[in-house]
């Protein structure tokens, strides 16, 4: 399969993708107050206000 | 502040619990039927030998009863007791929801009304007719509409994970059904692959495995948000980590599939892509694992005295174990030894057993009481339920692990002269019977424990009354779209649900492509092979025969290019062998030696008699005798269809080929049942005795079935050049 020009380039632009991809989500979650996470993550829990 | 009094829909929870449990037993009944066929082979061969009890027809059964009947009802069930809660809100239409619960379940009865009777395209895990695979496109849009039609109606402002676990599994499995269905139908019983090949390869596997990562996972992982959290009655260990494990494993899940084709002739480029992720997939998979695991902490007392919890470790830990196996199993050099073995069996069940059968147990037991306004009638039998079906998946899973890591080193094993030690298939095969035993017993204690769940869960229900709907009020929301003060863009597309799905499909999109669309458009990535020719009208007619005995449920069709494989099966398999096969039939296991290659090996009196006993020709083997094949009439009524289905498809048959097909069929037969009676041993016929026993035979299926094993691998000589 080494037939087709410059294969290996479909690898390293997935790879690429995800890394930026992954650093994008990872300084989101980073950035997240911390009464916004509380909020959410008590939102299956009973009883709460809604929100 | 206005509130809102409104009701939640129990009854539509009840129904697809009963149905995951009643599903539940009978997948996993008919997956004791056909593990006892393993290892009691004369007993089926000699009692019950009818074609719709055979082991490659019901397989396929199943599968797709515990995959899609069992797991896909209990992923429903979950579903929407969660979705009702999470968003403050009933089901945005009934009618969606009763339409949606019929509708599967008519889809399961079709299951079983085809699967058994040899109507399948011949592609794992995918083996329902054209017209099934519309009818689930149809269910599944139903599914999607009523869950975004009630997270738009919702009455709180954000998004909890597991809805995002459910949306991503709504529209990845979109994707991949409508894209690795796409078929020719020749009749309302029969339809072709679109793909051929490794096309059809790729796309299989890219379904395949991503039928394990959206149908068995991400559905869980989102029931796993709610219900451990509920359960434990405490939020989940880390919130921020959910996010990066929602879109890291869904951006990674989707590229794995090749790991499915490593040494196949499946490109290069392709097979390192799949490992790669692969091997990164185990971060998500265990980040998701120990969010679980550590929402309990500090509340490991409750795991002692609460059942539901019980299974939910055991449930995580196994979920665990198979991500981490997962990618082991994707390097080469371990799925070297795993791969067509029983380790891959022993896989999948600690996935399937371990992590979707305990988790819905637990569920299950959760429920009911809850549902019925009510207590759980026995917790002990529950505690016998968790400690029987724990000592099954034990029981399962290490002989199988034991079976396949043994097998896969026997088919190595060279003796000093350069020649195999186990030189016939078959004595690597009786070795693994006990291990099919003890598997079968596994089994059984796993059904059994399913049992006395059904008896508990039926006294449970008596005891109670369902609350059919479940009053709750909430605050009216107006600003639920509204965006607050220094907001992020993750808050602002957890609030908007069809932003979020847009997302979510590009980002499982994205390695469709790149792994897809190279070898879909770049016709150079198939080189073909001058020598490869279509099959004739009856080898044609042979390989429908064995799709639809499921031969490929136990049988491969693709040498590795490994001297352990190239020595005792031939050449290789070349990627050009494969352009005109409809579906590709490469298989994943080899309960059966390989048949790339068994082409003219032998001759067709030996085929034949084989194909009627096999344990004449091959003393201890297990495979099924195919005693119809030889009783009933090979059917010539859609022959020129399907030969005028594969011009459509791209097939080079001269134009005028459909109109001859018949004929062209029934002179081939001739031959083939001439050749048989005259290599009778033994037997002095005269020439009319002759000639009754070619009548006798010449039209049957068998014909068809040895015209086709003999086709295989035949298209080139390990010299053929390629062009």
């Amino acid at each position: 399969m080494t037939t087709i020009d410059g294969v290996s380039i479909f690898p390293m632009i997935s790879l690429l993708i995800f890394v930026v991809f992954f650093i994008v989500i990872t300084f989101m979650v980073w950035k997240m107050k911390k009464e916004e996470v509380t909020e959410l993550e008590n939102l299956p829990l009973e009883k709460k206000e809604n929100s | 502040m206005v509130t809102e009094k409104f009701s939640y829909d129990n009854k539509i929870v009840k129904l697809f619990a009963y149905a995951t449990v009643i599903w539940g037993i009978t997948g996993m009944l008919v997956g004791l039927i056909i593990a006892l066929q393993l290892a009691f082979p004369e007993f089926f061969n000699d009692y019950l030998g009818f074609s719709f009890l055979s082991f490659g027809r019901l397989r396929p059964l199943h599968t797709n009863a515990v995959i899609f009947a069992f797991v896909g009802n209990g992923i429903f069930t979950g579903y929407y007791y969660s979705l009702q809660r999470l968003l403050k809100t009933r089901m945005w239409s009934d009618i969606m929801s009763y339409l949606h619960f019929y509708g599967w379940q008519f889809i399961i009865v079709c299951a079983v009304a085809t699967l058994p009777f040899g109507i399948t395209t011949g592609k794992e895990y995918a083996e329902l007719e054209w017209w099934i695979d519309i009818l689930i496109a149809g269910i599944w849009v139903v599914w999607g509409w009523n869950m975004f039609a009630t997270i738009l109606v919702r009455r709180v402002k954000h998004l909890y994970v597991a809805i995002w676990f459910y949306i991503a599994t709504f529209v990845t499995v979109a994707m991949l059904h409508i894209f690795n269905s796409f078929e020719l139908p020749v009749s309302f019983m029969k339809s072709y692959s679109w793909y051929a090949g490794v096309q059809d390869a790729l796309v299989q596997w890219w379904y395949g495995h991503n039928a394990v990562a959206f149908f068995l996972t991400t559905p869980y992982l989102g029931l796993m948000y709610y219900f451990i959290p509920k359960a434990a009655n405490r939020p989940v260990y880390s919130y921020r980590l959910s996010i990066i494990h929602f879109w890291a494993l869904i951006f990674l899940y989707i590229w794995a599939g090749p790991h499915h084709l490593l040494y196949t002739s499946l490109p290069d480029w392709a097979q390192s892509l799949g490992v790669v992720f692969s091997i990164m997939l185990i971060a998500p998979s265990w980040g998701g694992m120990l969010n679980g695991l550590l929402t309990l902490r500090g509340a490991w007392d409750r795991v002692r005295d609460d059942v539901m919890l019980k299974f939910m470790v055991v449930a995580l830990t196994c979920y665990g174990m198979a991500t981490f196996e997962g990618p082991l199993l994707s390097l080469k050099n371990v799925n070297v030894i795993s791969h067509f073995t029983d380790w891959t069996i022993a896989h999948v069940h600690v996935g399937g057993l371990g992590w979707n059968g305990m988790f819905t147990f637990g569920l299950l037991y959760w429920l009911f009481p809850r549902i019925y306004r009510t207590k759980l009638y026995s917790t002990k039998l529950a505690n016998q339920h968790f400690w029987i079906a724990t000592l099954g998946i034990i029981l399962y899973a290490i002989p199988m692990y034991i079976a396949g890591f043994m097998q896969g080193l026997m088919w190595q094993d060279f003796l000093p002269d350069g020649t195999l030690v186990n030189k016939e298939f078959l004595s690597t095969v009786d070795a693994l019977k006990p291990y099919y035993m003890l598997r079968s017993l596994g089994g059984l204690l796993y059904l059994t424990g399913a049992i006395l769940m059904f008896y508990n869960l039926i006294k449970t229900a008596k005891s109670g009354s369902l609350l059919a709907n479940e009053e709750d009020e909430a605050i009216v929301l107006r600003d639920k779209n509204v965006k607050s003060t220094n907001e992020y863009w993750h808050r602002t597309i957890e609030r908007k649900p069809i932003q979020f799905m847009v997302i979510s499909i590009i980002v499982v999109a994205i390695g469709g492509l790149f792994e897809i669309i190279p070898t879909l458009i770049v016709k150079s990535n198939v080189p073909t092979i001058s020598s490869v020719k279509p099959y004739t009208a009856l080898e044609l007619e042979g390989r429908d025969l064995y799709i639809r005995e499921g031969c490929y449920n136990c049988h491969s069709q693709m040498v590795r290019p490994l001297r352990f494989e190239t020595v005792r099966y031939g050449e290789y398999s070349k990627s050009g062998e494969f352009v005109y096969d409809h579906p590709f039939q490469w298989g994943s296991k080899r309960t059966g030696p390989d048949l790339a290659r068994e082409g003219g090996l032998r001759s067709n009196f030996w085929h034949f008699q084989h194909m009627i006993r096999p344990k004449d020709l091959s003393p201890g083997s297990i495979m099924p005798a195919y005693t119809w094949m030889n009783e009933d009439d090979l059917n010539l009524d859609l022959t020129e269809k399907k030969i005028n289905a594969m011009r459509t498809l791209g097939v080079p048959y001269p134009e005028r080929y459909a109109a001859i097909a018949v004929s062209d069929l029934k002179k081939q037969a001739l031959v083939i049942a001439t050749d048989i009676v005259s290599n009778i041993p033994g037997q002095k016929l005269s020439e009319s005795q002759k000639q009754e026993k070619i009548n006798s035979i010449v039209n049957k299926e068998i014909i068809a079935m040895i015209a086709y094993l003999q086709r295989l691998g035949t298209d080139i000589k390990p010299k053929t050049s390629k062009k």
